[in-house]
C-alpha cells in the first residue's frame, strides 16, 4: 500500500509580535523594526500516512495540530521540510468559505468548486448533486447573503464532499450544524472510508476520533509524541496531558480495594486532583466500596489549587472492566453551574441510584477549565464494587413486570 | 520518492472499486517559478470563476449593469467634448477622441492594479481556509478590469465611427502587441502590489498619489510632442520611457487617433505623435515586452517569498 500523505522533518514557525506595525508609515516611524517572538508550531515532524486509512490527529489545544493539517492542506507553508500529497485534496476547514454574499448559491456552488481545483466540466456533471445533498432546492437561485446559517452549511458540505477528493482533510467541522447536519457528516465520511480515500481528521473529542479513524497519530507543544490505535493514542494523549500539567495522578491504581491515590501537587499546575473515593451511603470512606444495585453513591474529589480557576467544570465517567465508559458525562451539560476554584477543596458528587449489575466499576474525572480543555485528571481502575444479590445478569440493572392472561 | 509513488499507484483504490488520482502536490517552503506558473495555468478555471464574480459582484444590484461601465466613458467624451472642443478650445482636433485613445488604456492600468493591490487582504477569509495559487486574486482584479477595458473599447470604435475618423491600419496590428504588453505589465504591478499590501497596509494609499503622479507623466490628457520638444532639448526624452505605459499608450493613439500633424482648429499645425515609423513602435514595445516578462518573474519570485506568511498575517 502506498502513501497518500508524507510529511517529511516539516518545521513551522511563527512569528508572534507584541505590536504589529503593519503600515509603512507605522514602520518609518519605529525605524523598521518589529520585535517579535518566535514560537515553535511544529518542529521537525515527520508522519506517513497510507492510502485508503483513516488517521486523526490528536492532540491539546495549541499542540500544532490544526498547523500541521493546514501546512497539508497547502494553506500554510512550512519553513522547512517538504510535504507531498497524492490525489485530489479537499480540506473542510470551513464550510463554506469562499462564498461571497452576494451571488447565488449556483454561482457559489461553480466558485467554490473552483477554488478547490475542480475544472468546471466537473462541477457541471456534479451539480445536481450537490444541489440534491443541500436540500436547498429551489434557493439554489437566491443570493446567498438571504440563506440561513443551516443552508449555507449544508450547502458549503454538500460542495466540499462531491468534489470527488482522494484525500479529505477535515477540522472540527463536525462541531457546528445540527444534529442530522452531523449525521451527515459522518454518514459520509464513513461511505468515503469504504470508498478506499484518505481522510484525515483533527479533533478535540477523542471518541469521535474512536469511532472515526483507524490510527491515531499524537502531537504535543508541535513534536509528534504519539501514534498507533485511536485507543492507544489517546491514552498517550492523557498521559501527555498530565506530564505537562506535572500532574501523576493519572497513575492507575490497580491494587483492588485501594480506592484512593494521592497526589503530590506540582507547583506549576492550576489544580491537582488529590484524591477521588466513591462511599458508599452512610459509611464514611471505607477502604472497598461495595453497593447493591439502585443503592446511592457519592463520590468525593479532594483537590489542591495553586491557582485560581473560573468558570471549572467536572466530567465524571464511570467506567466499565473493559475501560469502556458506561456513563459519561459533564456537569454542564447536566445544568449544573461552574464551579469558582480559588482554594484547596472537595466536589460531592451524589448519585440516588446507581442502576448497575456486578461488577467492578472504575471511575474517571476531569476537572475543566470554562473552554472545557481539561486541567486536572484522575483514573481510578477499580473506584466501587456492585455486588448483586439477585440472579440478574448483566450490566445496567433493569427490572420488568409480567403481565400474564390468556386471549380467549 | 517520485518513483515509488508511480510504482504502487492505484494498487489500493482498485481494490475498492475505485481510482486515486496520481497527481502529486508538494507543499515546501518556496515553490520555483517555473512551478509556479504550471500550477497557475492549471488553475485558469478558477480565474474564469474569480473573474465572473467580480464582474457579477459589482453590477449586482444596479438596474444598468455593465450598461455603466460604457456609459462612464461615453459620458466622459460628452463632457470632453464640450469642454474642450466648444469651450475651451485647445486647438487639438478631435480632441475628445484623443483623450478617450489613452484614457481608456489608463483606466484599465489603474483600475487593475489598484483593484489587484487589495485583493488579497479582501479575500483573507479563502486565504486562510482554502489552498490555490494566490496569484489568481490579483489577477482576477486584472481580468475584470480587462472586460471592463473591451467594453469602454466598444465605445471608442462607436466614437471613431460617429466622427468618421479612420485608423492608421498599418499601426493596427501594433495594437495587439501594446495589449499583450499591457496585460503583462498590470499583471507583473498587480502580483507585486497584492503581496505587498499584505504587509503595508497603506500601499493602497500610497498607490493612488503614485497613479496620479503617473498620470500626469503619461501623455494621455496632454499631446506627447509638447513634452517631448522640451525634454529632448535637456536630453532627458527618454525619462518618458521609463515608464512602459508612455509606449503602449502611444501605440493606441497613433493606431487609433492616427493624426501626427494635423491641421489644427486655428489652421496652424498642431504636432500631436511621434513622427515614428512603425518599426520604432514596434521596437519600443518590444523592450515593454522584455522588461515587463521580467518584472514579471520577479513579481512571481518575490510573491512565492511573501507567500508563505499570507494565512497569519492576514
Amino acid at each position: 500500500m502506498s502513501n497518500a500523505i508524507e510529511v517529511e522533518d516539516v518545521t513551522k514557525v511563527f512569528r508572534l509580535y507584541s505590536e504589529k506595525f503593519s503600515s509603512l508609515k507605522e514602520r518609518v516611524i519605529h525605524g523598521g523594526k518589529n520585535p517579535f517572538q518566535e514560537f515553535y508550531a511544529l518542529k521537525n515532524v515527520s508522519l506517513e500516512i497510507q492510502e485508503g486509512t483513516s488517521v486523526g490527529l490528536l492532540g491539546h489545544n495549541g499542540s500544532g495540530k490544526s498547523t500541521l493539517l493546514k501546512t497539508i492542506a497547502g494553506i500554510i507553508q512550512p519553513n522547512s521540510g517538504e510535504i507531498r500529497v497524492k490525489g485530489r485534496v479537499s480540506a473542510m476547514l470551513e464550510v463554506g468559505a469562499g462564498f461571497h454574499p452576494e451571488l447565488s448559491g449556483r454561482d457559489n456552488i461553480f466558485l467554490s468548486a473552483t477554488l478547490l481545483g475542480v475544472p468546471v466540466k466537473e462541477v457541471k456533471l456534479r451539480f445536481d448533486e450537490i444541489v440534491e445533498f443541500s436540500e436547498l432546492g429551489q434557493f439554489i437561485d437566491n443570493q446567498v447573503k438571504y440563506y440561513s446559517s443551516g443552508m449555507y452549511a449544508r450547502l458549503g458540505f454538500a460542495v466540499a464532499v462531491n468534489v470527488d477528493p482522494d484525500v479529505l482533510l477535515v477540522d472540527e467541522v463536525l462541531a457546528v450544524g445540527d444534529e442530522n447536519f452531523q449525521r451527515k457528516c459522518i454518514d459520509r465520511i464513513k461511505s468515503f472510508q469504504k470508498d478506499g480515500r484518505t481522510i484525515v481528521f483533527v479533533s478535540h473529542s477523542p471518541d469521535l476520533v474512536r469511532a472515526i479513524c483507524d490510527f491515531a497519530y499524537v502531537l504535543d507543544h508541535g513534536s509528534l509524541i504519539g501514534k498507533g490505535s485511536p485507543a492507544d493514542a489517546i491514552a498517550e494523549l492523557r498521559d501527555s496531558l498530565n506530564r505537562t500539567k506535572g500532574q501523576v495522578g493519572g497513575a492507575i491504581v490497580e491494587a483492588a480495594g485501594s480506592v484512593s491515590s494521592s497526589t503530590p501537587v506540582h507547583e506549576e499546575q492550576a489544580i491537582a486532583i488529590t484524591s477521588i473515593s466513591a462511599v458508599a451511603d452512610g459509611e464514611q470512606s471505607g477502604d472497598s466500596t461495595r453497593i447493591a444495585p439502585h443503592d446511592p453513591l457519592k463520590i468525593v474529589i479532594n483537590y489542591a489549587a495553586r491557582r485560581q480557576v473560573g468558570g471549572a467544570n467536572i466530567t465524571l465517567s464511570i467506567l466499565a472492566a473493559n475501560g469502556e465508559a458506561v456513563f459519561s458525562a459533564n456537569s454542564e451539560d447536566l445544568k449544573i453551574d461552574p464551579f469558582d476554584i480559588d482554594s484547596d477543596g472537595v466536589f460531592e458528587l451524589y448519585f440516588d441510584t446507581v442502576p448497575l449489575l456486578d461488577g467492578t466499576y472504575g471511575l474517571a474525572v476531569t476537572i475543566n477549565d470554562h473552554m472545557r480543555s481539561p486541567i486536572a485528571w484522575v483514573e481510578e481502575k477499580v473506584g466501587f464494587q456492585v455486588v448483586n444479590p439477585s440472579l440478574a445478569s448483566g450490566l445496567v440493572a433493569l427490572e420488568y413486570r409480567v403481565n400474564s392472561f390468556s386471549r380467549s | 520518492m517520485l518513483d515509488h509513488f508511480q510504482s504502487e499507484e492505484h494498487s489500493e483504490g482498485s481494490d475498492r472499486g475505485r481510482v486515486s488520482r496520481s497527481e502529486l502536490h508538494v507543499v515546501a517552503a518556496s515553490i520555483s517559478v517555473p512551478k509556479r506558473i504550471v500550477r497557475l495555468w492549471e488553475y485558469r478555471p478558477l480565474l474564469a470563476s474569480m473573474v465572473r464574480k467580480e464582474l457579477s459582484v459589482k453590477y449586482k444590484n444596479s438596474v444598468l449593469g455593465f450598461v455603466w461601465s460604457m456609459l462612464n466613458p461615453a459620458l466622459t467624451l460628452v463632457i470632453y467634448y464640450v469642454v474642450f472642443q466648444l469651450v475651451f478650445k485647445n486647438g487639438i482636433p478631435q480632441f475628445a477622441i484623443f483623450l478617450l485613445c489613452g484614457l481608456v488604456v489608463w483606466n484599465f492600468f489603474a483600475n487593475a492594479i489598484m483593484g489587484a493591490t487589495g485583493s488579497i487582504v479582501a479575500n483573507a477569509g479563502i486565504i486562510k481556509k482554502v489552498s490555490f495559487p494566490r496569484e489568481v486574486l490579483p489577477l482576477a482584479s486584472v481580468g475584470s478590469s480587462m472586460v471592463f477595458f473591451f467594453l469602454q473599447g466598444i465605445v471608442l470604435i462607436i466614437a471613431l465611427v460617429v466622427a468618421r475618423d479612420v485608423p492608421a491600419f498599418s499601426y493596427l496590428p501594433l495594437v495587439l502587441f501594446a495589449f499583450v504588453d499591457l496585460m503583462i505589465f498590470s499583471g507583473a504591478l498587480a502580483i507585486l502590489l497584492g503581496a505587498l499590501n499584505v504587509f503595508y497596509r497603506d500601499t493602497q494609499h500610497l498607490l493612488e498619489i503614485v497613479l496620479m503622479a503617473w498620470f500626469w507623466a503619461t501623455p494621455v490628457v496632454y499631446p506627447y510632442q509638447q513634452i517631448a520638444g522640451t525634454l529632448s532639448r535637456h536630453g532627458i526624452l527618454f525619462l518618458d520611457f521609463i515608464s512602459p505605459m508612455t509606449a503602449i499608450i502611444l501605440t493606441f493613439q497613433r493606431a487609433l487617433y492616427a493624426k501626427v500633424s494635423p491641421l489644427g482648429s486655428l489652421h496652424t499645425v498642431v504636432h500631436i505623435l511621434p513622427t515614428n515609423s512603425v518599426l520604432w513602435f514596434a521596437g519600443q514595445l518590444s523592450i515593454v515586452f522584455i522588461v515587463s516578462t521580467v518584472l514579471f518573474l520577479i513579481a512571481l519570485r518575490v510573491f512565492g517569498r511573501m507567500e508563505g506568511n499570507f494565512a497569519e498575517e492576514l
